[in-house]
């Protein structure tokens, strides 16, 4: 019989917004050590917190994209526990009524789409950060009170893929609902893990470990891969898991015991006697949905339909918002979704991953990718040519139109030019009639290609093919 | 407990400035004496512990400010319980602090120094904050007027939280005038206090009337009940027959719940402080015990030497009444009994205007005499923390004195924002006393 592995997923996502959650401090990254603090964050005698109406804002956004219920009532609770980055020595978090509850994260792995489901959404302060030095410790609190919304997925998964599959599609939604960064690097996104394992066919869970805080969805993967593999080791060779907490070493790539369940702390939670609860209305709720964006999965399925562009192009399109923004803006002005997309597949990304840019730098405007595609769709300009356009017009922006007239690129449809073209191709090698004659058809190519050079690629390669197609057929 | 005398003299010299600038502020150039427990800027705040040795706040509580800028002058910082807990003023890790009216006996606390300083007529009025009766059952005790508002009125920002739930900042005072002063200069919505409540506030000196014609007076029989000095209970019932010659119309109420106050009180309150003390770590500020291994360890060795044995004992109990298997039984009960405490007064108030009880059940004791007998001590807070379990107002107002010479505090206990009504009827009764 076989293992099974059950994994729930509990991830912190710093939320985007100007100041702390219960302070004007600003929450901006790499600012020298605790200089951005106040008495507020640090905790000081007779300071209090002040609710950032903006950090409720954007998870309940959050929760409204992820199909989660929004209670009219919320409240925080203190959860008291002892370390030197905790300013009060205890958290603002909220315990039994959360801002958010239910919903889920469509995911699709291996051709297949579920539903991974959510437990709740809730809101909470970041803590300091401990830093050692050679004999001695300090603390920035500068992360200390940026708000944090913490995402806590069911049980809901089963391997490591399927983990890594729903952090992929959380983190598309909550970029396009704008409520993040989840810049992984400045740890905008951090998950716990609890996993267990269980016979197949089990009716009951195994006992779970949980595993604390890994920054990357690297990180997640394998260390889900090397849990699940020691606990099946530890079950099939007779011994039992014990609940506790473990956390991750990249660098050696285990898992190590942190506590177990005996040293688990007692948080002690109540509710905070400093904070008003978190009061909704049916309308501001309303309006909030009235903004969202529609969801990546969503948007994916309506490209398909609306330009006829394959699943595949939709799903990297769709992937970033800003790219699906671009596209589609582009389809539409073209009216012409297919070359917009093999444009933007094939050679904006491409240059963007090469020059390790970002959509939001690009130079080159939807207006004037949708102007290159409609010279080229009514023939006044070539693909090669085109390209040479596209390059340029990424490298420093501009009118297609302009760039075409500036480089001289106005493809010859001319079929009195054309011909002369050819009749001096022909004329150069006579070489090549014999052998068409003679059945070899790339000869006729190789005069196509001898006509683009004479006109310098202007010649219209599709009229160039059919004129000499004709006039070596004919001339027998 | 500190003196800042340049600061002071400095702020003096500005009310004098703007005094012959012809300026005018309702309290210009006034000295009042702050309770230690609050912040002001480029003043120590012991709030009475060794832990807090060496803290210098960097800003204003909002009451401060607000006081500020009407011209107060503040001279210096009171002695106090440490961390508010305790009503005697014997609780201070620094000095002793002494009843004017006999030096051996304690002057309440926990605001005992402010009252002392009125009282014994040092300071012209004093802030103090009241959590379970800490601003009027001192007052009481030293023969001054103590004002305890209603939860929200003024600002507690800067105000270091004992049950942040429970604590209210307010003015001692020698009469009753000079209380609605100071009161109308810190009330208020205060944008970094959420639980401040945005409601108008009345010019309170225009309530003062002299007389108490058209009021109805409860009088709870639950105060009035075996415990309670006679003597104690004979001022107050004098009292309330001058307040009846004034007019006021008395009538006999029933708070039912009153004998839940203390344990509800000593849940609640705890449990709040557990976390709110949770803070003083010596990891940021104040005093750090030296040779910590590691950071709990220092956590440990520097609150336990931090810390005097009345914050121990109920930050132990705070901790105890939240732990998990215990939450529900203590906590959870606390706050379904401080409902039916509140839903007690809200009833009450549909028949009266103001409440009439003893502050405290006895006048000043001996310093020494209670300090190793933490219950009896609690139960002198039973008829002052109801008020902050319900959240509405209090006012002690001085009702005569002991055999012995020691005071005796009335109070008067009005409902939400019902500040207008006890102080006129605290005037009214002090105006006529004075004058007989």
């Amino acid at each position: 019989m076989s293992w099974v592995a059950t994994i729930g997923l509990e991830t912190h996502v710093q939320l985007r917004t100007e100041s702390k959650m219960f302070c004007a401090c600003s929450t901006g990254f790499g600012a020298a050590p605790n200089s951005h603090v106040c008495p507020v964050c640090l905790g000081y005698p007779g300071a209090m917190p002040v609710l950032n109406r903006k950090a409720v804002e954007l998870t309940v956004r959050s929760g409204l994209m992820l199909g989660c219920d929004i209670p009219f009532y919320s409240k925080f609770d203190r959860k008291s526990y002892f370390y030197p980055d905790m300013p009060k020595n205890y958290q603002i978090s909220q315990y039994d009524q959360p801002l958010c509850e239910g919903g889920g994260v469509d995911i699709v792995l291996e051709g297949q789409a579920r539903r991974i489901a959510l437990t709740r959404i809730h809101l909470e302060e970041d803590v300091g950060k401990s830093m050692h030095f050679r004999s001695s410790s300090g603390v920035d609190f500068n992360r200390a009170g940026v708000p944090l919304m913490e995402i806590v997925s069911d049980p809901d998964m089963h391997t490591p893929e399927e983990a890594i599959a729903y952090l992929t599609a959380l983190k598309q939604i909550l970029l396009y609902a704008e409520v993040s960064d989840c810049n992984l690097e400045e740890g905008n996104m951090r998950s716990d893990v609890n996993i267990s394992i269980a016979r197949e066919g089990a009716t009951e869970l195994g006992t779970k470990a949980e595993i604390k805080n890994m920054n990357t969805f690297r990180g997640v993967q394998s260390a889900l891969r090397y849990e699940i593999a020691r606990q099946i080791d530890v079950l099939e060779e007779g011994g039992r898991i014990v609940q506790e907490t473990r956390r991750w070493d990249p660098d050696a790539e285990m898992t190590s015991s942190m506590r177990t369940k005996e040293d688990a702390h007692d948080y002690r939670y109540f509710p905070e006697p400093d904070l008003m609860p978190v009061v909704l209305t049916e309308a501001q709720i309303a309006a909030w949905r009235a903004t969202l964006p529609e969801p990546p999965a969503a948007r994916r399925e309506r490209m398909v339909s609306e330009y006829g562009i394959p699943e595949y192009d939709a799903g990297v399109l769709a992937a970033d918002k800003r790219v699906g923004d671009f596209f589609e803006a582009v389809a539409r002005a073209s009216g012409n979704g297919k070359a917009a997309s093999n444009w933007i597949m094939t050679e904006m990304l491409r240059l963007l991953g090469d020059q390790e840019m970002e959509i939001s730098d690009v130079r080159v405007t939807p207006e004037a990718l949708a102007g290159l595609i409609g010279l080229v769709d009514s023939g006044a300009l070539n693909s090669n040519s085109a390209k040479e356009v596209f390059a340029e017009l990424f490298a420093h922006g501009g009118d297609p139109k302009a760039v075409v007239e500036a480089k001289g690129l106005t493809q010859v449809s001319d079929s009195g030019a054309i011909e002369t073209f050819v009749q001096q191709a022909i004329d150069a090698n006579p070489q090549s009639i014999e052998d068409f004659r003679n059945g070899k058809t790339q000869a006729a190519k190789f005069l196509v290609g001898q006509v683009m050079r004479l006109s310098k690629g202007k010649a219209n390669p599709q009229m160039v093919g059919e004129m000499i197609e004709r006039l070596l057929s004919s001339d027998d | 407990m500190s003196l800042d005398a340049d600061g002071a003299l400095a702020q003096a010299e500005e009310a004098d400035r703007k005094r012959a600038a012809g300026e005018e502020a309702s309290l210009l150039g006034i000295p009042v004496a702050i309770k230690d427990v609050l912040n002001v800027t480029g003043q120590p705040c012991t709030c009475g512990s060794q832990i807090l040795q060496g803290y210098v706040a960097p800003y204003d509580a909002t009451a401060i400010a607000k006081l500020r800028a009407a011209g107060a002058v503040f001279v210096g910082r009171t002695n106090m319980d440490e961390f508010a807990m305790g009503g005697t003023t014997e609780n201070s890790s620094f000095q002793v602090t002494r009843n004017p009216h006999d030096l051996d006996c304690v002057p309440g606390g926990s605001s005992g120094g402010s009252a002392a300083a009125v009282g014994g007529g040092i300071a012209l009025a004093a802030l103090g904050s009241d959590t379970g009766g800490s601003i009027r059952q001192p007052a009481s005790f030293c023969g001054c007027v103590g004002l305890k508002p209603t939860y929200g009125r003024i600002s507690r920002y800067g105000l270091t939280a004992f049950a942040s739930s429970l604590d209210q900042i307010g003015p001692m005072t020698h009469d009753v005038r000079d209380a609605a002063i100071l009161l109308e200069a810190m009330a208020g919505v205060d944008p970094m206090d959420s639980t401040s409540v945005d409601q108008s506030v009345p010019v309170y000196t225009a309530a003062l009337s002299g007389d108490l014609k058209g009021m109805t007076l409860g009088l709870p029989q639950e105060y009035f009940v075996e415990g309670v000095d006679p003597e104690v209970e004979a001022a107050v019932r004098a009292a309330v027959e001058r307040c009846r010659e004034l007019g006021a119309e008395i009538r006999e109420v029933s708070l039912p719940h009153t004998e839940y106050a203390i344990a509800t009180y000593y849940v609640i309150a705890t449990a709040e402080a557990s976390a709110n003390l949770a803070r003083f770590d010596g990891v940021r500020y104040g005093s750090r015990a030296e040779g910590g291994t590691d950071p709990i360890d220092m956590y440990g060795k520097t609150r336990a030497q931090g810390f005097g044995e009345e914050v121990k004992r109920r930050i132990i109990l705070g901790t105890y009444v939240l732990s998990s298997g215990y939450h529900d039984a203590y906590y959870l009960t606390g706050q379904k009994v401080r409902t039916l405490i509140r839903c007690d007064f809200e009833q009450a108030f549909e028949t009266c205007d103001a409440i009439l009880t003893p502050v405290s059940p006895t006048a000043a004791y001996k310093i020494g005499e209670k300090i190793n007998d933490p219950l009896q001590m609690y139960l002198g807070d039973m008829f002052t923390a109801t008020v902050n379990l319900a959240g509405n107002c209090g006012l002690a107002v001085p009702c005569g004195k002991t055999s012995t010479g020691l005071p005796i505090g009335l109070q008067v206990i009005g409902p939400d924002f019902g500040e207008a009504q006890v102080l006129r009827v605290g005037h009214a009764y002090e105006q006529s006393e004075a004058a007989s």
